[in-house]
């Protein structure tokens, strides 16, 4: 078969369907604030997520502050440490990257990118945000209720969870419980709009295998996230029941504080599998989006189709499925059968192949590419760094026989933040300084995105490079202070506070994204529609920013895959999905002067 | 297309160009509004399943006690299931132009869920009357919370058909209300199924050990 997508047939049918009516605003409220235009709402979306995530960075100092330089800051004591670690760890994963990656990008490029004017359930994607922001501030309000925050964990273990003597064990658990609650019906409300407008709102000529990659990674993500969210809900709402009814679900009969409890024949265990069922899709939830993106990154800024399209779907596909079969790695240690020890640690491994496959080729679409080191580029080459680091650890934990001696110790936490954390935000970066340009119509400042983005690489290495070590020493996780004990030589301390340091700097150098991000949006050079050159459907819109409705008067048509990069014989080096094939420019061709080819 | 087929296809070679071409794009309103419903019920279905295997999994344990029977839940299981054929006979009823009937059933579903939901809430009082009652005995747990769950979701049912009682009176678009009451159908059936497997569930008393053994649960 001839690799000629630019050689193929110009016709595409007419639309068989009226479009879809638009809610147009006329007021400011309506077209700022109870708005339903879905660019409006994915920046919504993300002014809350990143807010709440700048509170859940703030925490992470102060728990560094603690372990860098401990006993010197008095107003940290064992409880409010263990509510930061708590705090930081569910607004990271929850709060900040599944809302930023599903509600912010899903929603900007969702429609964009599959030609649509908006999504298909506009005033339900309205109304997700906003159940999304009283559960933000449901949280928020843990911080000033008798005993504060939930100190539990993030994972919110019961009986810990709810038992006296852990902080934040009635009013702050039942905040926390009751705002993942809301979080997670606000989800469903988006996540629908997100999979039916994938699925039935594409444009004509936009079939499923021309779908950009940063499109299967939400769509994929999303049935991840509508499949997982309900474990974590009826998880929340046992163990709300629990703890404000008296049921017995996961509270055993237990003697607390030398008083036998209320509760009798609960199941602790039981909370595990149902927080996990939820936990570790979450993983990919987060993971899955930046997948995709990063492989649009790739491609554009390197100048070349991506390698592997079909194999890069089936891989998101197939780690979305396996996803689901692994939750139990994350309870090696629970006293389970060994042979169910078996069966996840053989499920985990499984996943590495589709995982692996990815990797290679990212490598090798980058492999004797027109490389552009742009600002986006270096994220892209950043994200690759920290995910195979953080995978190869994984392959670790994954284990049974190493997992145990390493459960519960800091090398976790490096795996984790590398995998789950560093990689994950490189991609967010490197898509906001992509899509900025359409957001906004200007380019962020180069100078600034590098700063920015050397001090995040090189910071996060040395944040996390060291904490594998310490993890190999047997440091635990999740301790206040750990002076006195034997097996840790003292040196470990020194590590502590360079590790402490690390994180401030970086977290400080965000500002200067920050920065940048006002700084640029009225002093940045003006981008024009498409300064990346890029082929995908949300960079040919008529107007940059795209105006509510998306496109002009007909939607695109589209005629081509999302990647003809570079294809030979044509004068540009990029051919946009919605060129027809009598309209691409070919190298030594004469043109008429509509830039068609002349027969 | 299947979805298999579809993941076949190679976008970059230009006999697949030539087929995707030809793809129309967005689909009608009625499509959209099915697959939405079609997705939620994933979701829902998720969310049952879920809390039945956990109460499955708990019959496991060798102090497991089972709800007592409550004869009350056969009267609401039959209200239910009316609820679900008077929204089917309604579908007929739309689909066969016989407006008067379809009235009546449409009223009548929304009118025999509200019996079914009148018929839980004395079940859940019943219960808390019988000296068996403690909180604390999972099975009663369990109970409340699947039934109430359920319930929860017919009362967002009734939310919808409250909606669309008012507008098949006078003139009205029978295709609009064709689609809605083929949805609410979808819906009712649905959980009708899911009360069915539920109501099996709480009250099988120790009939199930077979099967919790086969599953290696006990």
């Amino acid at each position: 078969m001839d690799h000629a997508s630019h050689d193929a047939s110009d016709y595409a049918p007419p639309n068989e369907l009226g479009e879809m009516e638009l809610y147009h605003p006329k007021t400011f409220l309506g077209k700022y604030v109870w708005s339903q235009d879905a660019k409006v709402i994915a920046i919504q979306y993300s002014i809350t997520a990143i807010a709440i995530g700048i509170v859940a960075l703030v925490l992470s100092w102060l728990m560094r502050l603690q372990l860098g330089f401990p006993n010197t800051f008095t107003f940290i004591n064992p409880s409010n440490y263990l509510q930061f670690v708590t705090l930081h760890g569910m607004i990271m994963v929850v709060y900040l990257l599944t809302a930023l990656f599903l509600g912010g990008f899903g929603n900007y490029l969702i429609p964009l990118m599959v030609g649509a004017r908006d999504m298909v359930f506009p005033y339900l994607n309205m109304l997700s945000f906003w159940i999304y922001l009283f559960a933000v501030l449901l949280l928020c309000a843990s911080f000033f209720v008798p005993g504060g925050p939930t100190g539990s964990g993030w994972t919110l273990y019961p009986p810990q969870a709810i038992l006296e003597g852990t902080p934040g064990s009635r009013e702050g658990i039942i905040l926390m419980l009751l705002s993942l609650m809301c979080f997670i019906v606000g989800f469903t409300m988006g996540g629908l709009n997100y999979v039916v407008t994938i699925l039935q709102a594409r444009t004509r000529g936009m079939t499923m295998m021309r779908l950009p990659l940063t499109i299967w990674g939400i769509f994929m993500a999303t049935i991840l996230a509508l499949l997982a969210f309900p474990a974590l809900f009826v998880s929340a709402l046992m163990m709300l029941l629990d703890l404000c009814l008296g049921t017995s679900f996961f509270m055993p009969a237990i003697v607390s504080l030398g008083r036998p409890g209320e509760h009798v024949g609960g199941n602790p265990l039981l909370f595990q599998h149902l927080f996990w069922f939820f936990g570790h899709p979450e993983v990919y939830i987060v993971a899955l989006p930046a997948f995709g993106i990063v492989s649009d990154l790739i491609s554009v800024h390197a100048r070349k189709n991506i390698f592997g399209y079909r194999m890069m779907v089936w891989a998101i596909v197939i780690i979305g499925g396996l996803s689901f079969v692994v939750w139990a790695h994350h309870m090696y240690v629970s006293g389970m059968n060994p042979y169910f020890g078996f069966f996840f640690a053989t499920t985990t491994l499984i996943i590495a192949i589709p995982t692996a496959l990815k990797v290679y080729n990212w490598v090798l679409t980058l492999w004797r590419g027109n490389i552009q080191l742009t600002i986006p580029m270096l994220f892209a080459l950043g994200f690759m760094f920290a995910f195979i680091h953080g995978g190869l650890t994984g392959l670790f934990l994954g284990n049974v026989t190493v997992s145990v001696p390493l459960s519960d110790t800091m090398f976790v936490v490096a795996h984790f933040h590398m995998v789950m954390a560093v990689a994950p935000i490189m991609v967010v970066f490197g898509a906001i300084y992509h899509w900025y340009p359409k957001m906004t119509g200007r380019l962020m400042n180069v100078k600034m995105g590098k700063i920015h983005f050397w001090v995040t690489f090189l910071g996060t290495y040395a944040i996390y490079l060291p904490m594998h070590y310490l993890g190999f020493l047997g440091v635990p996780r999740r301790y206040f202070a750990i002076e006195g004990t034997s097996f840790i030589p003292d040196s470990v301390q020194y590590l502590n506070a360079s590790i402490t340091i690390a994180a401030l700097i970086v977290g400080v150098f965000q500002a200067i994204f920050l920065y940048n991000l006002v700084w640029s949006y009225f002093k940045g050079e003006p981008s024009g529609d498409n300064p990346w050159k890029a082929t995908t459907l949300e960079w040919q819109t008529e107007h940059t920013p795209p105006i509510h409705g998306n496109f002009g008067e007909t939607l695109p048509p589209v005629y081509r895959w999302a990647y003809d990069f570079s294809v030979p014989g044509v004068k540009e080096d990029f051919i946009p999905q919605n060129v027809a094939p009598k309209d691409v420019v070919y190298e030594n061709t004469p043109t008429t002067p509509h830039g068609t080819r002349a027969s | 297309m299947s979805i298999l087929k579809s993941l076949m296809a190679k976008p970059w070679v230009a006999e697949q160009v030539v087929l995707d071409n030809r793809y129309p794009g967005d689909a009608s309103e009625r499509l959209v509004k099915r697959l939405a419903l079609k997705v939620f019920l994933a979701v829902v279905a998720v969310l049952f399943i879920l809390l039945i295997v956990a109460y499955a999994g708990r019959m496991g344990y060798s102090d497991w006690r089972p709800v007592p029977q409550l004869s009350l839940l056969w009267v609401n299981t039959g209200a239910l299931l009316l609820a679900s054929l008077a929204f089917e006979l309604t579908r007929y009823a739309l689909a066969h132009h016989r407006l008067q009937t379809m009235r009546v059933s449409l009223l009548a579903g929304g009118a025999l869920t509200m019996v079914f939901l009148f018929g839980q809430m004395l079940a859940w009082r019943q219960l808390t009357t019988m000296s068996y009652f403690d909180i604390t005995i999972p099975a009663i747990g369990f109970f409340y919370i699947l039934t109430g769950l359920h319930a929860l979701h017919m009362v967002g049912g009734l939310f919808v058909w409250g909606n669309t009682v008012p507008k098949v009176w006078n003139n009205f678009d029978p295709i609009r209300v064709k689609q809605t009451v083929d949805l609410c159908a979808t819906y009712w059936n649905f959980l009708l199924l899911v009360w069915v497997v539920m109501f099996g569930l709480l009250f099988s008393g120790d009939n199930l050990d077979a099967l919790l053994k086969f599953c290696g649960i006990k």
